[in-house]
């Protein structure tokens, strides 16, 4: 028991938790913008694959970092834009063709990883974002260790929080957005052309999540791996249903989730050898379905997710 | 502007020209990653053509690569038609494959009479117990099936590497994580002499019949169909949904689940935790190639194996990385996705 206090009481717990949750936040924000439109975007895993893949490779080729992290937002673009232009306009099933946008975003970034890295069986490491050193708050005891000495794309997930909820909540193009989800025929009511509203979301979004990607390669390790996104996308999409579509809950989620995976990080040291790795390795995945079940019976979808929108018919 | 007009009859004429012209135009679109590499691409394409049904051994492995695409199609097909999106079948395959291995490594003895369909059995029956969840989470709580069937195949992954590394771990093998082998006994004899393919081939085109009996002969099937087209049309109807739901998921887990026992019983041998190259997000695009066909199953599934064959020959001899197999199927199940669209409607361009 004490030794389980000791881990919540260590500063480098909470360093860690924030860390964790970085690419969560992304995903889940990204997530978020996107299905308050009225589109699930199923994409999501590859797009976390395709923005990892196309921030480390802008580095490796010479580009500076922050380059590397527009590339990234640049490429979840471009899948999203796919997404947005099957699901939207044409109306397909959102499910499959987010289910193929993933595919192909995964399969075109390893098929470029492997073009530009024929046969390097070590991948190439890239100089990664360092920790900020903020004048006074970094000093601070605990909480400067704790909060204060993440990196550069932490604080860019933290602030694009703020700027999104302020977006949806207090401007009109958040409105249009929120309701282009709950009830198109408004928005159309409106002089607005929700197909554009719906695909802006969707675009945005998708860039948003691919700064997941890139704080993988860019922050987190500092070389691209095969399968290193492991289904953080997936669960990004249970953490947008747990926190009912709502930015702040997603923030809170995404942090509760990256210290549950911290804690059974330290967990494991803990108890090595008794209790075999795997089963701290699964708990991320079904706690998120845990997750799923607990809020199912309230959970308050967008009216109009996954039903495509055909003007002039109600 | 587009408009959509719905079409009164649908061709399946019409609709095999469409999705057939959907996989070639996903080849023409992977031209352009293939020339990006540098490849030459009519003779890349030669050489996948070549490596696929250029020779008998060719043609016998693109069959055995076929057989658990067969499978986990059929799987996703019958599935899909109910709008259950049951993308869990990796998941599956691997749960069947280790309940093959706990009854086919000499858990049980006696004559392949007996070991073989237990083996099946056993598969099936964890296949199906791992959708049951899903689907039950579904029908009655409306929880999103295809995230949490995404988030099991990870967890089925490492429940997998935990028992190759316990309990199922040969203690034969050198170390390796891998479980016993399958008995003589248990396992599917090959079709042809000193060649891969086996009998799993023949027991999945069998299953594509009677899936297609089952969906345009049986009251099951009607109900299925229903269910897809309009759950809440079906329940006014009196078509009991969730039980509907539940009988397609168990379907699906099973089918998905012999993926693993045709994979284990027939080809390797053992259970490793690279049985799966992706089978089971493979049969999601064979389902779709075969418009949710059972029928159709079978050549779509030989479509995309020749594929993923006739990749590695490419990658051999132009040394294209053997991913382009991948986006090609990537490609062909959007571009089958988006014909689908001509399929349903007329499609007319106005000037708004």
């Amino acid at each position: 028991m004490s030794a389980i206090l000791d881990i919540l009481a260590s500063a480098s717990f909470w360093a860690a938790a924030l860390r964790i949750a970085t690419p969560l936040m992304f995903g889940v924000l990204g997530a978020l913008i996107c299905e308050r439109s009225g589109v699930l975007n199923l994409g999501i895993e590859g797009i976390f694959t395709a923005g990892a893949m196309a921030g480390w490779l802008a580095v490796h080729l010479g580009a500076d970092l922050w380059t590397g992290v527009l590339a990234a937002a640049l490429t979840g673009a471009v899948f999203g834009l796919l997404l947005a232009l099957l699901t939207v306009p044409l109306g397909l099933s959102q499910h499959v063709a987010g289910i193929g946008v993933t595919l192909l975003a995964t399969s075109l970034a390893y098929f470029t990883y492997r073009v530009v890295l024929p046969t390097a069986s070590t991948p190439p490491r890239i100089e990664p974002f360092g920790p900020v050193r903020l004048p006074v708050l970094s000093d601070l005891p605990f909480l400067g260790p704790a909060l204060f000495s993440q990196t550069p794309l932490t604080f860019l997930a933290l602030t694009l929080f703020g700027l999104v909820a302020f977006v949806l909540y207090r401007t009109p193009l958040g409105l249009a957005i929120r309701a282009a989800g709950e009830n198109p025929a408004a928005v159309e009511a409106q002089g607005l052309d929700v197909h554009l509203v719906r695909i802006g979301a969707v675009v945005t979004g998708s860039a948003v999540m691919a700064l997941g990607g890139a704080f993988l390669t860019m922050s987190a390790f500092n070389a691209f791996f095969f399968e290193m996104t492991g289904g953080r996308g997936w669960i990004c999409i249970a953490l947008t249903v747990f926190a009912s579509w709502r930015p702040g809950k997603a923030l809170l989620g995404a942090i509760l989730f990256g210290a549950f995976d911290a804690f059974q990080l330290r967990l494991q040291h803990e108890v090595a050898g008794a209790v075999p790795s795997q089963v701290f390795l699964m708990l991320p995945y079904l706690l998120s379905i845990a997750a799923l079940c607990l809020v199912a019976r309230r959970a308050d979808y967008p009216k109009a997710l996954m039903i495509p929108y055909v003007k002039g018919q109600r | 502007m587009i408009r959509f007009e719905p079409r009164t009859g649908i061709s399946p004429a019409r609709s095999m020209g469409l999705r057939l012209l959907a996989v070639a135009a996903a080849l023409a679109l992977a031209a352009i990653p293939l020339g990006v590499a540098g490849a030459p691409i009519l003779p890349a394409y030669a050489a996948m053509l070549q490596g696929a049904a250029g020779s008998v051994f060719a043609l016998t492995e693109t069959l055995a690569r076929a057989t658990p695409l067969i499978f986990t199609g059929l799987s996703a097909a019958i599935a899909f038609r109910a709008r259950l999106y049951n993308i869990g079948a990796e998941g599956q395959l691997y749960l069947g494959a280790l309940a093959a291995v706990a009854v086919g490594s000499g858990a049980v003895a006696g004559p392949p009479a007996l070991l073989v369909p237990l083996v099946l059995l056993a598969a099936a029956a964890a296949g199906a117990a791992l959708m049951l969840g899903p689907t039950f989470l579904k029908g009655r709580f409306g929880v999103d099936e295809v995230v949490t069937t995404l988030l099991l195949n990870f967890v089925v992954l490492l429940f997998i590497q935990m028992m190759l590394e316990g309990p199922f771990k040969d203690p034969m093998g050198g170390g390796w994580p891998q479980s016993e082998p399958i008995l003589p006994e248990a396992a599917l004899p090959p079709l042809v002499e000193r060649m891969r393919l086996h009998a799993g081939l023949p027991i999945g085109i069998v299953l594509c019949l009677l899936a297609h009996v089952l969906i345009s002969r049986t009251v099951l099937g009607l109900r299925i169909r229903a269910v897809g087209e309009n759950p809440a049309a079906s329940a006014y109807a009196g078509i009991p949904v969730l039980r509907t739901l539940l009988t397609v998921g168990a379907v699906s887990g099973a089918l998905a689940g012999l993926a693993g026992a045709s994979e284990v019983a027939g080809l390797k041998g053992n259970l490793t935790a690279d049985l799966s190259r992706g089978f089971g997000y493979a049969g999601i695009v064979v389902a779709m190639i075969a418009g949710l066909q059972p029928l159709a199953v079978v050549p779509a599934a030989l479509l995309v194996a020749g594929v993923f064959v006739g990749a590695d020959t490419m990658s051999r001899s132009h040394g294209v990385s053997s991913y382009i197999a991948d986006l090609i199927v990537a490609l062909a199940l959007l571009c089958v996705l988006v014909a689908g669209l001509f399929v349903r409607f007329k499609v007319r361009w106005e000037r708004a």
